[in-house]
């Protein structure tokens, strides 16, 4: 066993434990902080039903950025949906046998991988471009997108440029699911996409990529506008002390 | 007039492009010992503010799953960044709602995160400075809290909820601000905004009555601490004398003349507005809400009734329940709280009113929707009834009405340019420009369809449209209450 692959092996182990404890651990924070007032962004929904579709249409269709924004929009849901795909796609390296939908949407995957590219460059274009933009712009900002986009390019290189070995990649990753270990193929290319993937995953809970799972737990999303009719009383409004009921 | 250029009205809305810090210099003055203490803030600026402020910070986070969410949630993708009408009206990069956030987000990440404790530079993050604090103080009383943001943000993100921390955590280490902190003491001390005592309330409505006998030759009667009324109304003590909202408060009397309603003001309560919203407290906002919940009770009222003042109206349809409920001694059968313009809406739906739109024919009318009441709260049944019952009141009583463009109007509206604690004179500046979006809406059903009357149910947006309309050369008695619009349509005499 190379050190180069007892090297990825752990990184990978260890990416995943961040990656997965991490987000749950912020999850955990979100869903335990208590929202003491209603305050639903209108117009909002009134019922429970009507939250779940106003967050369906948000994670899936970008409604509001689509009403704020139609290039951010377009960017970003180019993005988003690319990257989905592209994932999928990545699901026959972890699967075996290989999944018939995931076989099925392989072609697309490619496609996806250049409208990736494409979307983000769009984003960058933005926040170099937009002046509004680029005030708000960090360092960390630019470096996720040039993260992300190294990431889509040394995927599309190993495509397109110079092919490895992705019978022996399939096996490592095969292998690191089953905590038997195969070796790594020591390509500089696929080293570096897995090395950069390692740390999307790593920064992803530390990370605005919190954006993910936060979205869900936004009180102003995902609140029922019923205050009137249901009294709604969390973390303070539970603990106030009514002077005029002696309570 | 201060020395400042009112911004000039384009053909159409431009965004603008960045001029850094030419908004620095606002700020308004600061509250002195004797306005902090009786709210329950210190003084003045601790000695060990800095140490302070973070734990507030860090209490204020663990507290609200909005603020916990909000700043972490940002992925700054710039989609709010033109849609405050302070930076509309200013084109100052602070003003644009994330880098507002950013002002409280940068210290939250230096002391309350991985990234930014290790790598500050890299996430933006800063320590806890003065010059820190004089851009909250400055920049934070620059957000009218208005939620416009909100709406557009594909995450909720809510600003108001970031600027209402941010004046929780100044006024928590002595750095408050004088005009909301000055309102908020008399509320405690007199029961509403304008220090007004009980007998002079009693005056003013005996006025009232007089005026309205003079005018119609009907006994329309304005009661104060009637027990057993039905209804009690809360209203905004800006109505009881001034122009316009005055002309509201004598709407909602004849509505409840003409519709046989027993009604009556309270002088425990005698104020709707509740400032504490706009600095953030909690105390606050409960103590001024619960002295509504025992006149309520004291008087044996049935029923609650809001009249035209946008976050009031927020705080009661949004908060109340939660802040003062459970309203176990109130009529079941209409909503707690109601607003006015829900009472009277049922009761033209139900033809309890005769009105005479020719009474207004003199107007061509557009409706201004104030952002707490189109951002923070509803009426009606429905989503959006917000918009479509003052709206529906209004063409009930004028014949000319129309709309100002879509993007304005609705959930989207902009802010009068005074909300969220900013209608002071030491924040001129700030209200004439931020009214420019505004304004720019306002000059096109002008200049299309001749509108001369701008309706509004806010007490805020009355005074603020009161005082910039005239910057922008339209006369400042083009602002109006919609029960004054009521008020003139209402016959109130037998039925012919």
């Amino acid at each position: 066993m190379s050190a180069l692959t007892i090297f990825y092996a752990l990184l990978f182990y260890a990416a995943t434990g961040i990656l997965i404890f991490g987000v749950a651990a912020k999850c955990w924070v979100y869903a335990r902080t208590p929202q003491p007032l209603k305050i639903p962004t209108p117009p909002a929904p009134t019922t429970r039903r009507g939250v779940v579709l106003r967050m369906l249409l948000e994670v899936t269709l970008f409604r509001t950025l689509f009403r704020s924004n139609k290039w951010i929009w377009l960017f970003g849901w180019m993005f988003h949906v690319a990257l989905l795909v592209v994932l999928l796609r990545h699901l026959r390296y972890f699967t075996e046998p290989v999944w018939a939908w995931v076989a099925l949407i392989q072609p697309f995957g490619l496609y996806a991988g250049f409208a990736l590219l494409a979307g983000l460059a769009g984003l960058w274009a933005r926040r170099v471009l937009v002046d509004r933009v680029r005030y708000i712009s960090s360092p960390s900002d630019h470096l996720m997108l040039a993260l992300l986009a190294a990431i889509a390019a040394s995927g599309l290189a190993m495509k397109y440029l110079t092919h490895t070995d992705i019978v022996a990649l399939k096996a490592f990753f095969l292998g690191l699911m089953a905590f038997q270990w195969q070796p790594l193929p020591a390509d500089p290319l696929l080293l570096a996409h897995l090395a950069l993937v390692a740390g999307l995953m790593i920064v992803f809970p530390l990370s605005k990529l919190l954006h993910a799972p936060g979205v869900f737990f936004s009180p102003s999303l995902n609140q029922v506008d019923d205050a009137r009719e249901r009294r709604h009383v969390a973390g303070w409004s539970a603990q106030i002390n009514h002077p005029a009921r002696g309570g | 007039m201060a020395d400042f250029e009112t911004p000039a009205l384009g053909e159409y809305p431009v965004i603008p492009l960045l001029r850094e810090g030419v908004m620095a210099h606002s700020k308004p003055y600061v509250a002195k010992p004797d306005l902090q203490k009786p709210l329950g803030f210190p003084g003045e600026l601790l000695p060990d503010w800095e140490k302070v402020a973070i734990a507030k910070l860090g209490e204020l986070v663990s507290g609200s799953r909005a603020l916990q969410v909000f700043l972490d949630a940002c992925v700054k993708c710039g989609a709010c960044t033109d849609k405050c009408h302070y930076y509309l009206g200013t084109a100052d990069p602070k003003n644009m709602p994330v880098a507002r956030q950013d002002l409280l987000r940068s210290v939250y990440r230096r002391y309350y995160t991985f990234a930014g404790k290790h790598f500050p530079k890299l996430v933006g993050a800063r320590d806890m400075t003065k010059e820190v604090l004089d851009d909250w103080y400055s920049y934070f009383h620059q957000c009218s809290e208005c939620r416009r943001c909100s709406v557009f943000c594909p995450y909720g993100i809510d600003t108001a909820e970031i600027t209402m921390a941010a004046r929780d955590i100044m006024d928590s280490v002595g750095l408050g601000q004088k005009y909301s902190n000055e309102i908020i003491g008399k509320v405690h001390k007199i029961g509403n905004n304008l220090g007004l005592p009980g007998p002079a309330l009693r005056d003013t409505l005996d006025g009232l009555e007089e005026d309205v006998k003079d005018e119609t030759g009907v006994d329309v009667r304005f009661p104060l601490d009637e027990k057993g009324a039905e209804v009690l109304l809360i209203t905004p003590s800006a109505d009881f004398f001034a122009e316009p909202h005055i002309d509201g408060l004598i709407g909602y009397a004849k509505v409840f003349h003409a519709a046989g309603i027993s009604w009556t003001l309270s002088s425990h309560a005698s104020e709707a507005a509740n400032f504490s919203l706009f600095i953030g407290n909690h105390d606050n906002l409960q103590k001024v809400a619960e002295r509504i919940r025992e006149a309520a009770i004291d008087l044996g009222a049935k029923r609650i009734v809001v009249g035209e003042c946008g976050h009031a109206w927020r705080v009661a349809y949004s908060f109340w329940n939660t802040l003062i409920g459970p309203f176990e001694f109130l009529d079941p059968r209409y909503p707690v709280p109601q607003h006015i313009c829900e009472l009277s809406y049922d009761l033209i739906q139900r033809g309890a009113l005769r009105l005479d739109k020719s009474a207004n024919d003199d107007k061509v009318v557009t409706f201004h929707d104030s952002c707490n009441v189109s951002r923070g709260s509803r009426m009606g049944d429905v989503p959006g009834g917000q918009f479509t019952i003052p709206r529906a009141i209004i063409r009930a009583c004028v014949n000319k009405f129309v709309d100002m463009a879509p993007e304005t109007i609705g959930e989207a509206t902009f802010c009068c340019g005074g909300g969220g604690g900013l209608l002071t004179d030491d924040l001129v500046e700030l209200r004439v420009k931020g009214a420019l979006p505004r304004m720019q809406a306002l000059q096109q059903v002008v200049d299309a369809h001749g509108v001369n009357y701008l309706a509004a149910i806010c007490a805020i947006c009355k005074s603020q449209f009161t005082k910039v309309l005239p910057y922008y050369k339209h006369p400042m008695d083009m602002i109006g209450s919609v029960h004054g619009l009521v008020s003139k349509a209402i016959q109130l005499g037998p039925k012919p």
